[in-house]
This record gives C-alpha cells, sequence and structure tokens, in this order.
C-alpha cells in the first residue's frame, strides 16, 4: 500500500503481484483484477486543468492497509495493492491503483471491486478540481459511492 | 493536543494544525466543535454544518460523542473523495 506523488507503472505492479514478490514469490496465483483511476478531463461537461489530491499522512497509509487487510479477510487472495498519488495532476493522469490476485477469478474480481469501493468512502483522500478559468473548488462526496461501499456491508465511515 | 484540518476545512480556518491544551470543560468531540466555533468567524462558519463534517480521533473515525484526552490527534474534515 503507497502513497506517492509520482506516477506508477501499472504494468510493473501487477507483473509484482502475479509473481507473489509481496508473499515471498506466490505460486497459487491464477488471476489478477485490477482498477485503474484517471483524472477524468471534465467535471459537469465543463474541461478541468488539473485535480490537486490531498490527504491526511498516517491515517490514510492505516486506512489502505485495513481496507487490503479486510480484503484478505472475505475472499482467499494471493496479495492486493494499492498506489494512490496525492499532488496537482493533470487530465489523463493515473490517481490510483487498486488490484487483488487470486487462484480463481470470483475472489480477484470482487475482491478488486472492493479494493476501491472501499477506499472512496474510508480512505482519508480529497480532491480539489481547477477549472479553465482558473477557479476551483472541492469535489464534493456521492451518494452513488457512499452506495457502492454499502452494498459490501460495514459501510465505511469517512 | 494536536487539531488537523483537511481539504475546505483547512482553507476556511486558514491552517491545516494547531496544538491546543484541551479546554476546560470539553469532554468529548462535539464540545471540541462548540468550543472552537466560539474562537471566530473563520471557525463558526466552516463548523458551522456538522453533517459535513467527520471526525478522526488518533486516526479513527469517530462519532460526536466520542471522549477526548490530552494529547489526542483530532482530525475535522469534510467527507473522503479519493480514488
Amino acid at each position: 500500500m503507497r502513497v506517492q506523488e509520482g506516477d506508477f507503472d501499472p504494468g510493473a505492479e501487477l507483473a509484482a503481484l502475479a509473481r507473489g514478490d509481496e508473499a515471498g514469490g506466490e505460486t497459487e496465483v491464477g488471476g489478477l483484477a485490477s482498477f485503474v483511476g484517471l483524472v477524468r478531463g471534465t467535471a459537469g461537461g465543463r474541461p478541468i486543468r488539473a485535480m490537486t489530491l490531498e490527504h491526511y499522512p498516517g491515517m490514510t497509509e492505516r486506512k489502505l492497509a485495513e481496507i487490503a487487510a479486510e480484503a484478505e479477510r472475505r475472499w482467499p487472495l494471493t496479495g492486493t495493492v494499492i498506489v494512490h498519488r496525492v499532488g496537482r495532476l493533470l487530465p489523463g493522469e493515473r490517481i490510483v491503483l487498486a488490484a487483488a490476485a487470486s487462484a480463481h477469478r470470483a475472489a480477484a474480481l470482487e475482491a478488486c471491486a472492493f479494493l476501491i469501493d472501499w477506499l472512496k468512502t474510508e480512505a482519508p483522500f480529497w480532491k480539489f478540481e481547477e477549472a479553465e478559468d482558473g477557479s476551483g473548488r472541492w469535489v464534493e462526496a456521492r451518494d452513488s459511492d457512499r452506495a457502492a461501499a454499502a452494498r459490501w456491508g460495514g459501510l465505511g465511515r469517512g | 493536543m494536536k487539531l488537523l484540518y483537511f481539504a475546505w476545512l483547512r482553507a476556511r480556518i486558514g491552517t491545516g494544525s494547531e496544538t491546543i491544551e484541551l479546554p476546560e470543560g470539553v469532554r468529548d468531540v462535539a464540545g471540541l466543535v462548540a468550543w472552537l466555533r466560539g474562537r471566530g468567524p473563520a471557525y463558526a462558519e466552516a463548523l458551522a454544518d456538522l453533517a459535513a463534517i467527520r471526525v478522526a480521533v488518533n486516526q479513527d473515525y469517530v462519532d460526536l460523542d466520542h471522549p477526548l484526552a490530552p494529547g489526542d490527534e483530532v482530525a475535522l474534515f469534510p467527507p473522503v473523495t479519493g480514488g
């Protein structure tokens, strides 16, 4: 689980997950499911210039580790990875990677959806959008994100 | 105790962190928020709507009736929007 300003390489991250690097060389991996979130170029139909991600150092890492541990408790996984960027990002840039590996696809696919759904309502990150005219606004939390997290039970509290 | 503010709460209050003594008579998070509102218009405005605020004590989410102790790290912020 990492929080960083720089970009990440999804291919390299998934290759490490497939090799089971984290688990000291895992041989039971049968599949990986991954989600990569990007900065959308528009908000409410209007183009945006940039998106700045702020977080709560310390609590963020702790929450990401808790979310991954919860996924590993719920599904038979061989590994998980979450990488989340902070700082000022431009449209099209990667924000987040969530991925899960398992012996079989169902566990990997479900756990991946769980990781990103819970991250969105539990991990202390905030987005600030800059419009093309230079004005800015804090992105508001969406009910649809809360509903997506709630379907897994144990609703996030953030 | 250490107070932390994030996102628009930080922007409205005008600082991201401060250290205070646990005020006399303040026992829980709700009491702290009420005390902070009395510190000036920026605090009063930023903390006007409790429904728009999430609270973490020592980096765990808590409710408004969560008790406070000297030395706690208390963070106030809007609902999270990462991912």
